[in-house]
């Protein structure tokens, strides 16, 4: 099963001036190093401040763009890991490792598998070859 | 019916406590048993003690709760249990001794409640020094399997035992066989030396691969595949490519077993039934894990030490996940990746693989006279293998009554039962 870990972080983190960030670092490095030997983590990104980012609102037509912060957020999405494992119990495992202090949050959600889905669906059927479009004219990492 | 609530509210805690548990002792075992090895110097006695912790674990947490290091609590727990049990020995070997043996290992046992349940630079050897032994060529291929399953994947006896569908006791006695050899053998644990490491590490990958292979292509029994072995073979090929970043081989292997499990979701329809390759669906292929196995075989590439038999096959899977059609697959390239590995790997079940390649890619009467050739060496002999690939040459050419008579022998021949009902499938319609 496939499980992405959503990292949010409340909008207006205010991080201390004695946190040394070498520091928080290595600890998300060793996270990540330890998911890797575990043979667990098939991908993570992780996002870069809001105000190098947009957003856009679906409650005008048409949709409107601003420019953050926003005023609705509380919480900010601003990274994500999506790991594999046999069990939810050990994706909860994984994710109560992840070194976080508080006010931060993971949220935890299982990926859909595409066979979920009615497989007759014209734009299902559509999906899969843009996967497969993605998939293969993406160039290869090293 | 209020008690009855209860009751059932406390049951399903208990189990849902018990999940817990496993699912630490799956992310954990490996490193638990490997410094418990390196501790207490007897690799059958460490896994003993780890267990026996681990049956604690599943009686007290789901009563008094998880504690705050689940690690660091079992590796301590089976640490307090190997002090105890050789204090015993010692008792009965020579009371004087065993005085002064247990003054130092209270010492020990002191010391071992303050550090950390491992040391962070040296884990990822123990956890090597692990595999290798439970991959010691000293033992047999199926107390291998059963070994790593269970010490570096974490998993119960009675998991094993369905994965391969023996009973549990066979298992049971397959783990306590290999362990006695490795203690009476006094193998050592350790990670092999630069001469001796490209054997054994070839010997850990074959492991990984046919842990992978009875998942994928089940030898017996009604399933057609069973995910779950191979997704664990997938897990352990992550793992050692991740502990020996410079062996190409060890990510040659995963880029094969990435690319090859990319396609489960097209190998089986909506009713379970088996899906050959030709008549998947290509779409709903696994386009992310192809990248990863890409770029896997990128990197075994990348180390420049030539190609070998896992790199060659996921050069072979390659061609056919980069593939639009059947008919689009570059098949002469594909040949040539098998007369590579032929060469490499010499095996009938190559041979005949080249064959169908060469059949896609020169028409069924060249790939009929490849097929021929091996029959006429006599190695195939007996396997369902063979009759299938030549009854679908055959009926491709027109050869209808010798097609019919090659795929009913392959049903006979074959134990399961699923591609039994496709070679059926086959014969009838021709």
């Amino acid at each position: 099963m496939k499980y992405m870990l959503i990292m949010r972080t409340p909008e207006m983190v205010e991080m201390p001036e004695d946190v040394d960030f070498t520091e928080v670092i290595n600890a998300m490095g060793a996270y990540n190093e330890s998911l890797i030997k575990a043979g667990v983590l098939l991908a993570g990104e992780g996002l870069a401040p809001p105000d190098e980012g947009f957003v856009v609102d679906f409650d005008a037509t048409p949709p409107v763009v601003t420019d953050g912060p926003y005023a609705e957020a509380k919480e900010l999405f601003n990274g994500f890991w999506m790991i594999q494992t046999s069990t939810k119990e050990e994706a909860a495992e994984w994710a109560k490792r992840c070194p976080l202090g508080p006010g931060m949050r993971l949220e935890v959600r299982r990926v859909n598998e595409t066979e979920e889905f009615d497989q007759d669906n014209e734009y299902v059927q559509k999906e899969h070859e843009w996967r497969e479009q993605l998939g293969t004219d993406r160039p290869v990492q090293g | 019916m209020a008690e009855d609530r209860a009751v059932a509210a406390s049951e399903s805690e208990a189990a849902a406590a018990r999940r817990r548990v496993e699912a630490l002792w799956r992310i954990e075992s490996a490193r638990i048993v490997a410094t418990l090895t390196r501790v207490v110097g007897d690799f059958g006695l460490a896994e003993d003690l780890a267990q026996e912790a681990f049956v604690d674990a599943l009686a007290q947490w789901p009563r008094d709760g998880v504690p705050p290091n689940p690690a660091a609590w079992l590796t301590t727990v089976a640490k307090r249990k190997g002090i105890d049990r050789r204090r015993r020995l010692a008792r009965l070997d020579d009371r004087h001794a065993a005085i002064a043996y247990s003054l130092a290992e209270q010492h020990r046992l002191a010391a071992i409640d303050h550090e950390p349940p491992w040391d962070p630079e040296t884990v990822d050897d123990d956890v090597l020094r692990l595999i290798f032994t439970a991959c010691h060529p000293i033992l047999p291929r199926e107390s291998q399997i059963a070994l790593t399953l269970r010490v570096v994947g974490g998993l119960t006896t009675e998991e094993i035992a369905r994965a391969f569908m023996v009973p549990v006791s066979t298992v049971q006695q397959r783990i306590v066989r290999a362990k006695r050899t490795i203690s009476a053998a006094a193998v050592p644990f350790e990670v092999p030396s630069r001469e001796e490491l490209g054997g054994r590490l070839a010997s850990v990958l074959q492991v990984v691969y046919l842990i992978f292979n009875e998942g994928y292509a089940a030898t017996a029994g009604s399933s057609w595949m069973r995910t779950d072995l191979a997704g664990e073979a997938l897990r352990l090929a992550r793992i050692v490519s991740s502990l020996v970043p410079d062996e190409p081989d060890a990510h040659a292997l995963r880029a094969l077993l990435e690319l090859q499990a990319s396609r489960f979701a097209a190998r089986v329809d909506a009713d379970g039934e088996p899906v050959l390759l030709a008549d998947q669906d290509r779409s709903r292929w696994d386009h992310d894990q192809i990248r990863r196995g890409r770029a896997a075989l990128a990197k075994a590439d990348a180390i420049g030490r030539g190609r070998g038999a896992y790199a060659l096959q996921a050069a072979i899977a390659e061609c056919h996940a980069v593939a639009p059609s059947t008919d689009g697959t570059d098949w002469a390239r594909i040949v040539g990746l098998y007369e590579s590995l032929a060469e490499v790997a010499p095996s009938p079940v190559v041979d005949l693989n080249r064959a169908v390649a060469v059949a896609m890619a020169h028409g069924p009467a060249a790939g009929l006279a490849a097929v021929d050739e091996l029959v006429a060496t006599g190695a195939m002999t007996g396997s369902a293998l063979l009759p299938g690939v030549r009854g679908e040459l055959l009926a491709r050419l027109g050869r209808r009554d010798e097609a019919r008579e090659e795929l009913l022998a392959a049903t006979a021949l074959t134990r399961n039962e699923r591609e039994r009902a496709v070679l059926l499938q086959k014969a009838e319609r021709i």
